[in-house]
């Protein structure tokens, strides 16, 4: 599909007029930090934001979902009966989301939305959002991406993407759905042939720029068994503190608990974030544990990621690259040796 | 003259050669500026893997309890006084330690270095005694160290270690004439409607990855309180009065027993000022039973123990 493009001069009234129609999801600067969150005026937007300090995945996945709700008055005509909780599903927009994040909403895909299951909440969420990315033209140093089937500039799980030339953005068509989104706001413009070549060139050195580089080759022909039992593992989890920053930051991690909360005879039933690096995540009713010890928490996080998920569905790990778990682990437990003392193990 | 990092890896090297220790707990280089990794290292090759710099202020007496091994572990003046308060729990003996007495001249806060820096990309830091230096694509930047300490030890008055068996460099100076409750003070001037809001708006980011809790050396229960099943005490959503009950409670059960490491407030993914609880329990205790936590083994949290002259206004 032909490209468009944009004057940065034009985006405030580009996100205002999709503010008419759309509930529209950006990367906003809050103090300390940034995420992604709904908002209401253009100029929340910061769309010169390396990466948001949490992943973007809580506008597919809420940290904590009402899913149900239920009576315990059993004379109530409501009685014994799950109802549904009303979610918001008018269209939605996430703009500015860069391409390791919008991967991951694919990747999320290979797990609820399989011809054998859908998960109702994740698959409606999908349906009714737009997704706008924003390529990166200056990667970070943490920045992995490319290495695991993304990149500075990739279009996986978007509709469209937003490519910064200076004074525009170039916009490349990705889906029919994007299409729609561009004709229904009336951007018309093409870049020349010029401003091409100049993005070329940008993506060019920004792929050049990317120097961190993990191996995966040799993944898929490990035997779990042995990955599993390796040495190293030990090493790795010692200065594991257990917590759920990593899990909680990362894009691809979907684990999730269901709970229910009573208060007086009122009830409802929620779908909360969990962590397989939480003792309670593999608590069994009978009191055993399976994962009592911080080293089978820890592999079970990797070996999800990076040899379980590559063996089952065949689509490569379950890491986009973003680096959040690098930047953020609290002591600094870094994925990417990780990949390398899996890839490269020996028996 | 040998630097800290060296004189480390020597002593480590030692330790290990002789067989005085089965393992030595420090720091490894960081795989990214301005982190460091702790390792526990059990053979004597891999002492020169020591490191040290300004920000190595992961508290490594967190990774002591229920340790069986004969241990050397570097202390900064914190660690030592948790450590203090983890032989006086029962939570490992002192036999079992050879403790390394660090002189600390305060750690540097990475999320302020990293404010100054503008969105460019720090690749690497050097430092000299009283500068930090920022290397990136195209700049290099000086800071002045003192402005940028954590803030625990921006008011620090124990950057010596409370016990060792050896100082690995002469005692600092302890910073004297310290502030440490300002901000508690300006805290408790507030009426109760203003204090509430005030901690309504302090909890609020919080995403319950329990990081705080977790690198606090002093959390070191079997089973933590919010990870109960049976009966279930907290719920697991982000609602905001299961968030604060989590955070206020983990805070009381810290009373007496925070050495202000800030440990809790470094994890914090949301950069959560955890510390502004914990610090007034802290002047609390120290102006109702006059206690600092972990300086000597010969005494225990005044809240474990009982005295017949214990303050008792506050129960009335």
């Amino acid at each position: 599909m032909v490209d468009r493009l944009i004057k940065k001069t034009e985006v405030a009234d580009l996100v205002n007029r999709l503010l008419e129609k759309y509930r529209v999801y950006a990367p906003v600067r809050q103090q300390d930090m940034a995420n992604f969150q709904e908002i209401s005026t253009a100029d929340q937007v910061d769309l010169s934001l390396a990466n948001t300090t949490l992943s973007p995945k809580s506008i597919m996945l809420p940290h904590s979902e009402s899913m149900f709700e239920f009576t315990l008055d059993k004379t109530a005509n409501q009685a014994g009966i799950l109802r549904e909780v009303e979610t918001d599903h008018t269209p939605r927009v996430i703009f500015g989301i860069r391409p390791c994040d919008a991967k991951a909403f694919q990747l999320l895909d290979l797990n609820f939305d399989t011809p054998a299951y859908k998960d109702p909440w994740w698959v409606k969420r999908r349906q009714i959002t737009t997704i706008v990315g924003l390529g990166c033209n200056a990667p970070c140093a943490t920045c992995f991406c490319t290495s695991v089937g993304s990149g500075p500039f990739a279009t996986e799980g978007m509709d469209l993407l937003l490519i910064d030339g200076e004074d525009e953005f170039i916009i490349q068509v990705i889906t029919a759905k994007g299409h729609e989104l561009l004709n229904d706001l009336g951007i018309q413009a093409e870049p020349s042939r010029e401003k091409k070549d100049m993005v070329t060139a940008l993506q060019e050195s920004s792929l050049q720029s990317i120097k961190s580089v993990v191996p995966t080759d040799s993944l898929k022909h490990h035997e779990a068994t042995a990955l599993f039992s390796a040495d190293f593992w030990e090493e790795v989890q010692f200065a594991c503190i257990n917590c759920g920053v990593c899990t909680f930051v990362c894009p691809t991690c979907w684990c999730f608990d269901i709970q229910d909360e009573v208060s007086k005879s009122n009830g409802i039933r929620l779908r909360n974030w969990d962590s397989c690096m939480f003792p309670l995540f593999t608590l069994h009713g009978s009191g055993h544990n399976p994962r009592s010890q911080k080293l089978q928490r820890l592999r079970q996080r990797f070996m999800h990621k990076l040899k379980y998920f590559v063996d089952k569905y065949d689509s490569g790990v379950a890491c986009v690259g973003c680096g959040r778990c690098v930047q953020q682990c609290p002591v600094n437990i870094d994925i990417r040796q990780v990949f390398l003392l899996m890839n490269d193990f020996k028996v | 003259m040998q630097s800290l990092k060296e004189k480390m890896m020597h002593t480590a090297l030692l330790l290990l050669t002789e067989r005085k220790v089965d393992a030595v707990l420090g720091f490894q280089r960081g795989t990214i500026p301005m982190m460091s990794h702790p390792i526990l290292i059990r053979h004597p090759e891999r002492a020169d893997q020591l490191h040290w710099d300004s920000f190595c202020s992961t508290n490594l007496a967190n990774y002591l309890p229920q340790r069986k091994e004969r241990i050397a572990i570097f202390a900064k003046g914190c660690d030592s006084r948790n450590i203090v308060l983890q032989i006086l729990e029962n939570q490992i003996k002192r036999e079992q330690l050879y403790i390394i007495g660090v002189p600390c001249q305060g750690m540097l806060d990475r999320r302020k270095v990293q404010a100054e820096l503008n969105g460019r990309e720090l690749l690497g830091v050097r430092e000299t005694s009283q500068h930090l230096h920022l290397l990136g694509e195209g700049f290099m930047d000086s800071l002045e160290r003192t402005s940028y300490l954590q803030e625990n030890c921006a008011i620090c008055t124990h950057r010596n270690a409370a016990i060792y068996d050896e100082l690995l460099a002469e005692p600092v100076s302890e910073q004297e004439g310290v502030d440490r409750y300002e901000d508690v003070r300006a805290i408790e001037a507030m009426t109760a409607q203003e204090r509430w809001s005030y901690f309504e708006k302090l909890l609020a980011p919080c995403i319950r990855c329990y990081a705080c809790r977790n690198a606090c050396p002093m959390c070191y229960c079997p089973v933590c309180f919010v990870d109960e099943s049976m009966p279930q005490w907290l719920g697991k959503s982000l609602d905001p009065t299961d968030t604060k009950t989590f955070h206020f409670l983990r805070a009381y059960h810290l009373a007496g027993r925070c050495t202000d490491c800030g440990n809790c407030e470094r994890a914090c993914p949301m950069s959560i000022k955890v510390r502004q609880l914990t610090k007034k329990l802290e002047k609390d205790i120290a102006e109702l039973y006059g206690y600092e936590a972990g300086l000597s083994l010969d005494q225990p949290p005044p809240l474990d123990t009982y005295r017949p002259d214990d303050p008792q206004e506050f129960i009335r």
